[in-house]
């Protein structure tokens, strides 16, 4: 049965795994994800999986590889630096079309950066940090709770799609404690694994290959085509994003994850002002609701945008793309870790800066 | 009239892409045999590498992962880890396992997990033209070394099986070659006796094969043998350098 | 008594070398299909069918009966 409890955000994530199904864990120490290992390391025992400490992120991935491929749901988690090390294998696992959940608990870049709370890898998820064309389902949780309901369905969805599903959240997710309500465990029985698996039992012509080689140019473009065609049917059935006080907003700020929390203090401090905002909160990064900005955009009550990030700007760039022109998209973003205040937002709103 | 030898049931159907004489298909016979031999049929799930046996996907029997560059031993550890009592092995050359998948294979080993990697030494990076690998010879000619390898610049070879048996993880590590049929045949009884340890659950197992590359040593495959057999065990010594009981 | 399954030799003589009866050679007049010169056995009663040849083959073109 489900239960209440009080916990921190990477261990909610990582309990929520567990009871959607995960068995298989790889991981590398790295702030400020490292609960999500250390629980994992305990816990996937208790239910006849395997953690495994890989010795770098590249390997963990792979490892992922290796164990999503043989149909097992399999996990990794890491940290920005940690994420760009996974780039290759990220592109190998879309390339084989193998279903996985990543974490990345963003923290302040480039480089060593720092380890305070950001959301300047939104082009790495989104845009594809690998070589080739491909793309995850990528989500941007706000609450802990929203994080838990997510990583519980994750590993469905990325069966169903056959590709990562990245959860996108940062620090501060990662560190504060909600109280959530944990769904119940899955049942083993109702997890098929897949019929592409390498489960090791075949030969001959029914024999299973994990591969992502396609060394003529007409079948690599077919996988090419097959894969973005499935693209398109995710981003019908799947977009995901929260409207708060739209219906008359003159001014929509936007942002996702825990900046979207404090954006939605600052429309109602707003609206407490005699503002008329409103908010925007993407819940899935890719695919991005372009719709709902281009329907905002459409109406003449609503003056313009505001892209409020931790970042120097990345997901306003998909915000004008959406937004295409008809209104002014502005940008109000702090970076290096520190993080804006719902007051900070409402004078950006009102003096703009 | 009984049959003394015949291709294996655990090679496929696919000719090889290998250049003529190149040793690479001698070890997937050896591997083949031996599951076949060991009743692995229906039970393996095999690594290819990214190099010449990148296609080994092809040739192998078995369902096979193909895995990035260097990262064989890492992918094979996720498939061990789904199906424990599966035979799990990754075939890899010098590059893919001594250069960019070093990390790799040292921390499979000291984990001792239960996986068989045959390792193909042929001193050479061989799908991509004929560079110069970890494994190359001292004044050994390479596309990047055109003058032979210097030491001094290019670093000295990699003994990996020496290497990896300084590990308490690993349950058997052996070196051997593929240039004559007395050494072929040691070279199977090595690859049976990895997969053998495999089985019976004692973690780790290597077999380091040394092997020709006529194209890109720019031998005819006889004098690439010779090369194996009078150089290359100059550098690197045949024998068993890890045999837990 | 050794078979060859002609279209998979690349005539790269190991099997030669290492006949103890030395009844193997490479055809100078039979080409398969990818253009290579194909192995084939001169003497077949000599043949002791001790495998040699097919050992060494990298491309398991040798079937041996005895």
């Amino acid at each position: 049965m489900s239960e209440k409890k009080l916990m921190k955000g990477n261990e909610a994530i990582a309990e929520a795994a567990v009871r959607g199904g995960c068995r298989y864990y790889f991981g590398y120490p790295i702030t400020p994800q490292n609960e999500i290992p250390e629980y994992m390391s305990w816990r996937l025992p208790e239910v006849g999986g395997v953690f495994i400490q890989a010795e770098s992120e590249i390997s963990a991935i792979n490892m992922v590889y290796g164990a999503a491929g043989a149909g097992g749901r399999s996990m990794t988690s890491s940290s920005s630096p940690g994420v760009s090390l996974k780039q290759e294998g990220i592109s190998y696992i879309c390339g084989a079309e193998l279903p996985c959940v990543i974490i990345n608990m963003v923290r302040g870049g480039p480089g060593l950066g720092g380890i305070q709370p950001a959301q300047s890898d939104y082009f790495q998820a989104v845009k594809g940090g690998g070589h080739g064309d491909y793309k995850m389902l990528v989500y941007g949780p706000a609450t802990v709770q929203e994080a838990v309901d997510i990583v519980y369905g994750a590993f469905d969805k990325a069966e169903q799609y056959r590709l990562p599903v990245m959860i996108l959240g940062d620090g501060m997710l990662g560190q504060i404690m909600e109280a959530v309500t944990l769904p119940e465990m899955r049942k083993p029985g109702d997890i098929k694994v897949p019929e592409w698996a390498t489960v090791g039992t075949h030969t001959g012509a029914d024999r299973k290959i994990i591969n992502s080689l396609y060394i003529e140019p007409d079948v690599l473009e077919a996988l090419n085509r097959t894969l973005y065609a499935r693209y398109a049917a995710m981003s019908e059935a799947e977009t995901m994003v929260e409207e708060y006080r739209v219906s008359d907003a003159e001014v929509i700020i936007t942002a996702y994850g825990t900046v979207a929390r404090i954006a939605k203090s600052t429309v109602d401090i707003l609206r407490a002002a005699g503002v008329k905002a409103g908010l925007i909160r993407p819940i899935t990064l890719y695919p991005f609701p372009s719709a709902t900005y281009r329907a905002a955009a459409k109406k003449r009550s609503v003056k313009e945008f505001i892209t409020v990030e931790l970042s120097m700007g990345q997901m306003v760039e998909d915000v004008r793309l959406a937004v295409n022109g008809k209104k002014p998209v502005k940008f109000y973003g702090r970076s290096g870790g520190n993080v804006m205040t719902p007051e900070d937002i409402a004078r950006f709103v009102t003096e703009g800066k | 009239m009984s049959v003394v030898y015949k291709k294996s049931k655990l090679l496929t159907d696919t000719p090889f892409h290998y250049c003529p004489g190149c040793a690479h298909g001698i070890a997937h016979k050896l591997v083949a045999e031996t599951l076949e031999e060991l009743g692995q049929e229906g039970n393996v799930i095999g690594i290819a590498p990214v190099g010449c046996a990148v296609f080994a996907y092809n040739y192998f029997n078995c369902d096979m992962q193909q895995a990035a560059h260097g990262r064989a031993p890492a992918v094979a550890t996720g498939v061990k880890s789904v199906y424990p009592d599966k035979t799990v092995f990754a075939y890899q050359g010098d590059g893919d396992l001594a250069s960019i998948g070093m990390a790799e294979i040292v921390h499979a080993a000291a984990r001792g997990t239960n996986i068989t990697v045959v390792f193909i030494n042929n001193a050479i990076y061989g799908m991509t033209g004929g560079q110069m690998a970890p494994t190359t010879l001292e004044g050994q000619k390479s596309t990047t070394c055109v003058y032979g390898r210097k030491p001094e610049i290019n670093g000295s070879p990699i003994k990996v099986a020496e290497l990896l048996a300084t590990l308490d993880g690993p349950s058997y590590i052996a070196r051997c070659a593929l240039d004559t049929v007395k050494n072929i045949r040691a070279a199977k009884a090595a690859v049976k006796k990895a997969f053998q340890n495999q089985l019976d659950g004692k973690g780790f197992s290597l077999v380091e094969l040394l092997s020709s590359c006529p194209t890109n040593w720019h031998m005819s495959p006889l004098e690439a043998m010779k090369f194996v057999g009078g150089e290359m065990t100059k550098i690197y010594p045949l024998g068993v350098f890890k045999n837990i009981d | 008594m050794v078979e060859f399954n002609k279209q998979l030799c690349k005539g790269c003589s190991l099997c030669t070398e290492s006949c103890p009866k030395k009844i193997l050679q490479i055809s100078k007049t039979e080409i398969n299909d990818k253009g290579y010169y194909v192995a084939e056995c001169v003497n077949q009663q000599a043949c002791i069918s001790c495998a040699f040849c097919a050992i060494i083959c990298p491309d398991s073109v040798v079937t041996v009966i005895k």
